[in-house]
């Protein structure tokens, strides 16, 4: 279980990203890959945790989930893995060991209250 | 005004501090010639005995040390302490696995240049470690026969951030009725082309192939800095 470590990354990630940009954050979107080895919803009560005491308090965390796709080397395409138990080419059956996605671990954006120039 | 909503891109891996880290040590180890393999497993699947063999094995050709990383107690490093070899030991508290930054911390005073190989023992555990790149050259998952042949199949991910597997106790199998064929599918079901070597830490079965593994990748390692 160090999904509340990888939760308190997040936070502090986000904190200074807040702070170097000078707004109030809303929400942080993640991208967490089905390899990462995170599990989404113990994270996502983690997040609630590590944000306790912090600017963040009460922003929300909107995982992106990112399915494993592979390359084959026999279609030399890249293909959705139908299960992370087989990795094998869906459409051939080739064994494939080139993960292109899925380990994904990533802040990708973050959602941030802005207030608009004052109308004069 | 309302304040409106917007969203920035950011792009920031989460782990980028631990790779940082990971990366910096890699380079230590680079720079300073010594070959670094890590160990994970389930708790139980006999890490302690193999890096033990395997030190004791080691020592009489080879410079070798070990850090290993245990939640509370420091009875793996006293054990490991009988092969004579250097041996450190990474007590993580209530942290279920080994950071890039505790090794570094580990390591502090430690003259790299004076080793051949240093092996990391992580915390048994088959999450958590996945996620964290200590710096090493090699990792090796490790399942005992006794655990059965699915282990693979249940952690696809360990699998899939090692680079070799190793099947422990293989003394026990028959007791056990342990199917090596079946464990060996599973294992290149979730990681295709996966090197498997299979051992016992108590009988020395399997140990002269894997020490080969070991030299030859040294070698190699020492080869490509020359040039």
């Amino acid at each position: 279980m160090h999904e509340l470590s990888i939760a308190m990354s997040i936070v502090e990630l986000a904190e200074e990203e807040a702070e170097r940009r000078g707004v109030q954050i809303d929400a942080v979107h993640l991208k967490l890959g089905a390899l990462s080895g995170v599990v989404k919803d113990a994270l996502l009560s983690c997040y609630e945790m590590a944000c306790e005491n912090t600017p963040l308090q009460g922003s929300r965390l909107v995982v992106e989930e990112v399915p494993v796709v592979i390359f084959c080397p026999s279609c030399r395409a890249q293909r959705p893995l139908s299960s992370v138990q087989l990795f094998c080419c869906p459409e051939c059956g080739t064994p494939c060991s080139e993960i292109v996605q899925g380990k994904e671990l990533e802040v990708v954006a973050l959602e941030i209250q802005e207030c608009a120039p004052n109308p004069v | 005004m309302r304040p409106e909503p917007r969203l920035i891109e950011v792009r920031k891996n989460v782990l980028k501090q631990n790779d940082v880290v990971a990366r910096s040590l890699r380079d230590r180890f680079r720079a300073a010639g010594v070959f670094v393999v890590s160990l994970v497993s389930s708790p139980g699947s006999g890490k302690t005995a193999f890096l033990e063999k395997t030190l004791t094995l080691l020592r009489p050709n080879f410079r070798v040390a070990a850090l290993v990383g245990d939640l509370a107690t420091e009875n793996d490093a006293l054990r490991l302490a009988r092969s004579q070899a250097p041996v450190k030991q990474i007590t993580t508290g209530t942290l279920c696995h080994l950071e890039a930054a505790m090794v570094q911390s580990a390591l502090e005073g430690w003259d790299l240049n004076q080793l051949d190989f240093l092996f990391i023992e992580n915390v048994g555990n088959l999450v958590c470690p996945s996620s964290y790149d200590l710096g090493e050259d090699l990792r090796l998952v490790l399942i005992s026969v006794t655990e059965g042949e699915d282990k693979p199949l249940k952690y696809p991910t360990i699998f899939n951030s090692a680079d070799v597997a190793v099947v422990t106790k293989v003394d026990l199998a028959a007791a056990v009725e342990f199917s090596w064929d079946t464990a060996y599918n599973n294992i290149q079901a979730v990681r295709p082309g996966m090197p498997v070597l299979k051992l016992s830490a108590k009988t020395g079965e399997g140990m002269e192939n894997y020490l080969g593994l070991l030299t030859t990748r040294l070698a190699e390692l020492r080869q490509a800095a020359a040039v």
